[in-house]
């Protein structure tokens, strides 16, 4: 191993014995290309690990400044179905992107995997944090401007959060988890409390409410309870160690865990406290007849996903996998996990991968020796809280309707997903 | 000279009723900072800025502005969701409340015509937001609003008269939960 070691790090020494080394072994050098251009695979070289030799990559100025994955890492966003809208569309806006759950590990979505969605196709704005501020006003004894530099003096917190979109819905069309549940993903933020903000502005006893308005073209706006914004919204300047990135509202972003996505306003600008709730842009599409339908569209419900196996991925033969997936809830952490291997006949309690934080993704796994034979997998979370994922079928049966294949779970849809292993090892979607 | 320093002493007095902040960090934005940015409509209708229009004014306005090209020639029939219900006016508002495509029609069903305002004012034409006068948003929601049946042809909307604009919807419609910590999302569903 050492002279290994050693002979590696001779090559190394010169650039272009480094070269040389690589042209000998008729590899081409993979760095100092754009990242793009490193995706497809058939472009990765062809390795002979056989001969003791790995080849290397050439150290650029790019690289020591910004580090990139390595090239046989393929796993990419893909614009999401919903709406069979393209993104980015002809003129370059954006609406809705997902991110490859299949292939995620851990708990933390790559900034650079992170799901996007616009209220509409949009531009992401272009915005100069030395201009940006945050005005909150409204029922408060003091309305104060903030800079981005004065944010960055106010004591922060740094917290694991999932977001997820309203319209992240599991149906029998979609072939992967990234097609049926790619529309949520968790980061680590980071930023200033809401609450430290309105103490500072000496918020009024009559507010009951606030507005929280983002600086892209349509200023979109959402009104959420006071009592959200005392407990543990966040003003985030932060996210994965590093600042926000523009789809996801750089310089600023509100974060208001467990809330569907679109009360995560980007770009945030301006909050105002109110007294009563204000029906602004991105809060008429919560306009429900039914009060019952209209709480189930605020917090989300306790959720979960397998993301291995899932639709689209192949187990080569019987024997032992560990199942894994992704659990969380608008309600506080995941307490418990429950994996069925047979068609949700037998429920086995799953081991969750590390501590469970509050509106946080959780990794789960669960020891799996498959037999070869057809059958379906499932998961199914518990949310501290005691609130139980459901099925389909049990959400039907609570609202009094009939159940049938195309029933439509209220609200965000947190029910169950199947997954359908064939005798071949393929995995599809259990609802098709 | 006495009621001044009666004045200031009032202050003095009346100072620590006030929470004091505690970082002393971000300075106070102006009355016309303030005013510049206050664009979200509650539903009094206190933001709302000075103008007027009428329905007339909002029809032509609803083809020169190009709304009519997205939403369809009398706001039906577009790729845009529709702006105008075809059903009988006799129906419940929840059952003659969607287009085609299953929106909501907005100058319809919103529990307040400020919403209206709100939505054309921020959100319209796509492409050119922000480029309307108040005048012209006045004159389109009295427009989309007139065309709904829910004003008459020559009513004025204006900051006064926008807000008291009955809607069909009247108390039809679901409330938001008072949210709490640790809060079930509805009460008796535990899912």
């Amino acid at each position: 191993m050492g002279s290994k070691r050693t002979s590696r790090r001779e090559l190394l020494k010169s650039g272009a014995a480094a070269a040389g080394g690589l042209a000998v072994l008729g590899q081409t050098p993979a760095s100092g290309q754009p990242a793009s251009s490193q995706i497809a695979t058939s472009q990765a070289p062809e390795h002979d690990h056989a001969s003791g030799q790995v080849p290397m990559i050439k150290g650029t100025k790019g690289l020591v400044e910004y580090g990139e994955r390595s090239h046989f890492v393929t796993s990419m966003r893909m614009a999401h179905p919903m709406g069979g809208r393209p993104s980015p569309d002809m003129f370059g806006k954006t609406f809705h992107i997902a991110t490859p759950l299949q292939d995620s590990v851990g708990v933390i979505t790559p900034s650079s995997l992170h799901y996007v969605a616009t209220t509409r196709g949009a531009f992401v704005p272009d915005i100069d944090p030395k201009q940006h501020t945050l005005m909150i006003h409204g029922l408060v004894d003091r309305p104060l401007t903030f800079t981005m530099d004065d944010l960055k003096r106010l004591p922060s917190v740094t917290r694991l959060h999932f977001i997820e979109c309203a319209g992240n819905r599991h149906n029998g069309r979609q072939k992967n988890v990234q097609e049926s549940h790619g529309m949520t993903s968790c980061a680590e933020w980071t930023g200033v409390l809401l609450s430290t903000l309105l103490k500072e502005c000496g918020l009024k006893r009559s507010a009951t409410w606030f507005v929280a308005e983002g600086d892209e073209e349509v200023k979109g706006a959402s009104s959420m309870p006071i009592a959200k914004a005392m407990d543990d919204c966040l003003v985030a300047y932060g996210m994965n160690g590093e600042a926000v990135r523009p789809q996801n509202g750089y310089p600023l972003r509100l974060m208001v865990p467990g809330f569907e996505g679109i009360f995560h306003t980007k770009w945030l600008r301006r909050i105002k406290t109110v007294d009563r709730y204000y029906m602004n842009y991105n809060d008429y599409g919560h306009l429900e007849k039914n009060s019952k339908e209209a709480a189930l569209a605020f917090q989300i419900g306790p959720k979960s996903v397998i993301t291995k196996p899932s639709g689209g991925q192949q187990l080569p033969g019987r024997g032992f996998y560990e199942i894994s997936g992704l659990a969380w809830s608008g309600g506080g952490a995941i307490r418990t996990v429950e994996v069925s291997t047979d068609g949700g006949k037998k429920w086995n309690r799953a081991e969750i991968k590390a501590t469970p934080q509050r509106m946080a993704h959780t990794r789960f796994g669960y020891p799996w020796n498959w037999d070869g034979n057809e059958t379906e997998i499932l998961s199914r979370c518990t949310d501290e809280i005691g609130q139980v994922q459901p099925t389909r079928e049990q959400v039907a049966k609570y609202w009094n309707v009939p159940f049938d294949r195309s029933y439509r779970v209220p609200g965000l849809d947190n029910s169950v997903m199947p997954w359908r292993i064939a005798k071949d090892g393929t995995v599809t979607n259990g609802l098709a | 000279m006495g009621s001044l320093r009666f004045v200031a002493i009032a202050l003095l007095l009346a100072s620590p009723a006030l929470a004091q902040s505690t970082y002393g960090v971000g300075r106070t934005p102006s009355a016309d900072e303030i005013r510049a940015l206050d664009i979200s409509i509650g539903p009094t209708g206190e933001e709302l800025p000075a103008g007027r229009g009428t329905a007339k004014e909002g029809a032509t306005l609803f083809q020169a502005k190009g709304c009519a090209g997205c939403h369809g020639k009398a706001g039906v029939g577009a790729m845009a969701p529709a702006l105008q219900s075809n059903k009988g006016q006799d129906l419940p508002i929840w059952e003659r409340g969607r287009g085609t495509s299953g929106w909501m029609i907005l100058p319809l069903t919103a529990p307040s015509a400020t919403i209206v305002w709100d939505y054309i004012h921020r959100g319209m034409p796509l492409g050119r937001e922000g480029t309307l006068t108040a005048d012209e948003v006045y004159a389109l929601t009295a427009y989309l609003l007139f065309v709904n049946k829910v004003i008459p042809e020559d009513q004025v909307l204006d900051q006064q008269s926008l807000p008291k604009v009955k809607m069909p919807i009247g108390d039809d419609y679901g409330r938001l939960p008072d949210w709490k910590h640790g809060a079930p999302r509805l009460q008796g569903y535990n899912h």
